[in-house]
């Protein structure tokens, strides 16, 4: 039988088992659509914007661990992809973006809706392909799901000019396997280098585990979690591995960096060896670089052999796939005795003892932190929650302890406001059994808010927790720190009624303005299994996140919460040693 | 510290641009880049001359790595190599001039390609350092036009 290149495009993703497409149709992209409509084992959710598409991808991805897939248009439609596409790359999530392009004769002749997809996306894919000849669709295809979701995953781009999808050939059988002599995917580690690793860590006194959203990624929380109660070292993650390792436990200090806890930074500080499982030395995480961690042998488990030693100098590079390595450390320890850290442990519970993330509460005002804790006790803990980007994301990730894996699902590399809406209509549909929340803000929110439309057709029910506080909340937090006061552009006036927005597309909304209304309100936006809910809640507007590590400072100098002086410049750990 | 690195990689359209745009997107340093396809006619062979410390060096050898185009990644420097560029330059003569310039050719081995009546095209070829001794051999006014092919290489050892 002939078929069409469309047709065999869309084979191949049933082929890979693709179950949802988020995309956007156009012009170069009609073949493909139509061969789609033929199809019932995929199901397409149709955005308001292409940027809504990559994102929605992208919290599917994260959500399930499986392969997000994008389809969208040729010229507008991938360039305003393009931002997702960057936000995937710098959180290396798997995805594959299949763009339109016009027809092949016409490429390079800007033609309507053209644009170099390929050049444009370049910087920010793992890699991209522009399909030349009706025969390679197939093994591209192929190749692409291969290169986006092995190794370090990453975003791949098909770029497919439009006369390729309606040329046709004879059926052919999908390719079986892929081989590129250039794209060798790394697995385990040299075991000379887990030695190296093993020996280190048994001479360490002040040890510290950070674990960073490679254990996350690479499905390593179970011998992470091994791996650090075995030994009894204390563990800290970083923004992206939130939920690699219950937050509950004892054992976990939180988070580290800019807005980290007292003792993951104190203990970082403090450290004798860091064992960075899966992380990736973020200017975020180490702060001031000539500071970070003075005294530690540094042990880097990455998967990507770019990221050791390109921010810091490492004692001990592992390179492979995050859980066999952990594996084969957990084994290499079990020949080995480590040293007695009862006297760190004592050192750690001092700093816990100073409870770096008490906030004062105001009478009559509601504060964000609070908010979080409120959502955490109405969900239990149990739900999976995306953010936007900025304060209410920071708050989220202190306030919400995240016992497991792919429930904590932000933008932490790009940074993209706008993320958290479209992420979590994309994990709804990955986990529809679970509760998703978005905490946004009234800045984030408005730059995709159109996808409401999208959650009312395809049934997805999220709850918005929007902490409105009239600011871009981390702009003005910095003017109020370091630009003396002037609040240039970070106040929004005319905000929109958010209820009616939400009534608008058919949601439902709940305005709380005050304390006592937060829990009820909270109560009753969860009760609403099969609704979308948007509660706009009025949150104190001059609240800032701490503790904070200014720029320029080290772990071991943070601005903390009603203190106004730097909180220490406390070298406390570096005794132990 | 100066390094020549020597890729091979896949010979498609876009691979020499994935090069290019990592060494700027990353703010590493191009002093040369020569490409040609190989014997090998699904293969091509980069050449690119950056200077850089070792931590810069290491980071563009891991990068260029993990490039999926990319097959293999070799700094040459660091072994035992051998380096030659080619130089085309148009001389300017005179009856004055002829001698001392036919005298410097000599010196360098270069050799005339093309004669005109006021300039000779000259070749060269050799490494980097005795390209450059050759062009500073004569006066600025004497150059009319230079071309370098930039810095090709191969190890020694097989």
């Amino acid at each position: 039988m002939k078929l069409n290149g469309a047709q065999i495009l869309v084979n191949s993703l049933k082929n890979e088992g693709v179950s949802h497409i988020f995309g956007y149709p156009g012009g170069a992209v009609l073949h493909i659509y139509d061969a789609l409509d033929a199809c019932n084992e995929i199901k397409h959710i149709l955005v308001r914007h292409e940027q809504g598409a990559a994102h929605g991808a992208d919290g599917y991805a994260r959500a399930s661990g499986k392969c997000g897939v994008t389809l969208v248009t040729s010229g507008p439609g991938i360039t305003n992809a393009v931002t997702g596409i960057a936000t995937a790359y710098m959180d290396s999530i798997p995805m594959v973006i299949i763009s339109g392009q016009v027809p092949s004769p016409l490429i390079g002749n800007d033609a309507f809706q053209e644009v170099d997809a390929v050049g444009i996306t370049r910087s920010c894919v793992k890699h991209n392909f522009l399909i030349k000849d009706i025969n390679q669709i197939a093994s591209t295809i192929k190749k692409a799901f291969h290169i986006a979701t092995t190794g370090r995953p990453g975003p791949v781009l098909i770029d497919i000019p439009k006369d390729i999808t309606i040329a046709t050939i004879e059926e052919q059988p999908y390719p079986e396997e892929v081989e590129m002599r250039s794209y060798q995917v790394v697995g385990r580690a040299d075991i000379a280098q887990i030695k190296v690793a093993a020996d280190l860590i048994a001479q360490a006194k002040t040890p510290i585990v950070y674990a960073g959203g490679g254990c996350i990624i690479g499905n390593a929380d179970q011998e992470l979690r091994e791996f650090t109660q075995t030994l009894n070292f204390p563990i800290t993650q970083t923004l992206m591995g939130l939920g690699a390792y219950p937050a509950t436990d004892k054992q976990s200090l939180g988070m580290l960096g800019m807005h980290g806890t007292y003792e993951a930074n104190m203990a970082m500080h403090g450290s004798d060896c860091v064992i960075a499982v899966g992380a990736r030395f973020d200017d975020r995480v180490t702060a001031n670089i000539d500071k970070f961690c003075p005294n530690a042998k540094i042990i880097h488990i990455d998967i990507d052999p770019t990221s050791i030693s390109k921010n810091v100098a490492v004692d001990a590079p592992i390179v492979g796939d995050v859980k066999s390595v952990l594996i084969d450390l957990i084994a290499a320890m079990k020949d080995r005795s480590i040293q007695n850290i009862d006297l760190w442990w004592k050192q750690i519970d001092e700093w816990r003892g100073v409870d770096s993330m008490a906030y004062a509460s105001k009478e009559g005002i509601i504060k964000p932190q609070r908010v979080i804790e409120a959502l955490y006790e109405v969900t239990k803990g149990q739900a999976i929650v995306t953010s936007d980007v900025g304060q209410h994301q920071m708050w989220a990730a202190q306030y919400y302890p995240f016992d497991e894996p792919r429930r904590w699902i932000n933008s932490g590399g790009l940074g993209t406001m706008g993320f958290g809406l479209p992420a979590a209509m994309g994990a709804k549909l990955a986990c529809p059994d679970m509760d998703v929340a978005c905490v946004t803000g009234e800045g984030s929110i408005q730059m995709m808010t159109q996808e409401l439309s999208t959650m009312l057709q395809y049934a997805t029910p999220v709850k918005i927790v929007n902490l409105n506080n009239g600011y871009l909340g981390m702009v003005r937090q910095w003017q109020e720190f370091f630009y003396d006061k002037r609040y240039s552009m970070s106040y929004m006036e005319a905000l929109p009624d958010f209820v009616k927005l939400a009534e608008s597309y058919g949601h439902m909304g709940i305005k709380v303005e005050k304390e006592s209304d937060l829990m009820p309100a909270l109560i009753e936006a969860f009760k609403q299994k099969d609704r979308t809910v948007f509660l706009d809640i009025i949150t104190d507007p001059t609240e800032n996140v701490f503790p904070m590590i200014p720029s320029g400072a080290g772990h071991n100098e943070m601005l903390l919460a009603g203190r106004d002086e730097m909180a220490s410049t406390n070298d406390a750990g570096l005794n132990l040693v | 510290m100066r390094h020549i690195i020597s890729i091979q990689l896949e010979n498609e359209a876009g691979a020499l641009s994935r090069v290019a745009g990592l060494f700027s997107a990353r703010g590493f340093n191009i002093e040369s880049l020569t490409v040609a396809t190989t014997n090998d006619p699904t293969l091509s062979r980069m050449t690119i001359v950056s200077v850089g410390n070792d931590g810069i060096i290491e980071q563009i050898v891991k990068q260029l790595n993990k490039l999926v185009d990319v097959v293999t990644v070799t700094d040459l420097t660091a072994t035992e190599h051998i380096e030659r560029e080619l130089l085309l330059v148009k001389i300017r003569v005179s009856k004055d001039t002829q001698a001392s310039v036919d005298t410097q050719l000599d010196n360098f081995n270069a050799k005339i390609i093309d004669a005109a009546e006021d300039a000779y095209t000259v070749e060269l070829a050799g490494k980097s350092q005795k390209i450059n001794d050759f062009i500073d051999a004569f006066n600025v006014s004497q150059i009319i036009e230079v071309s370098r092919t930039g810095v090709i290489g191969v190890c020694q050892k097989i």
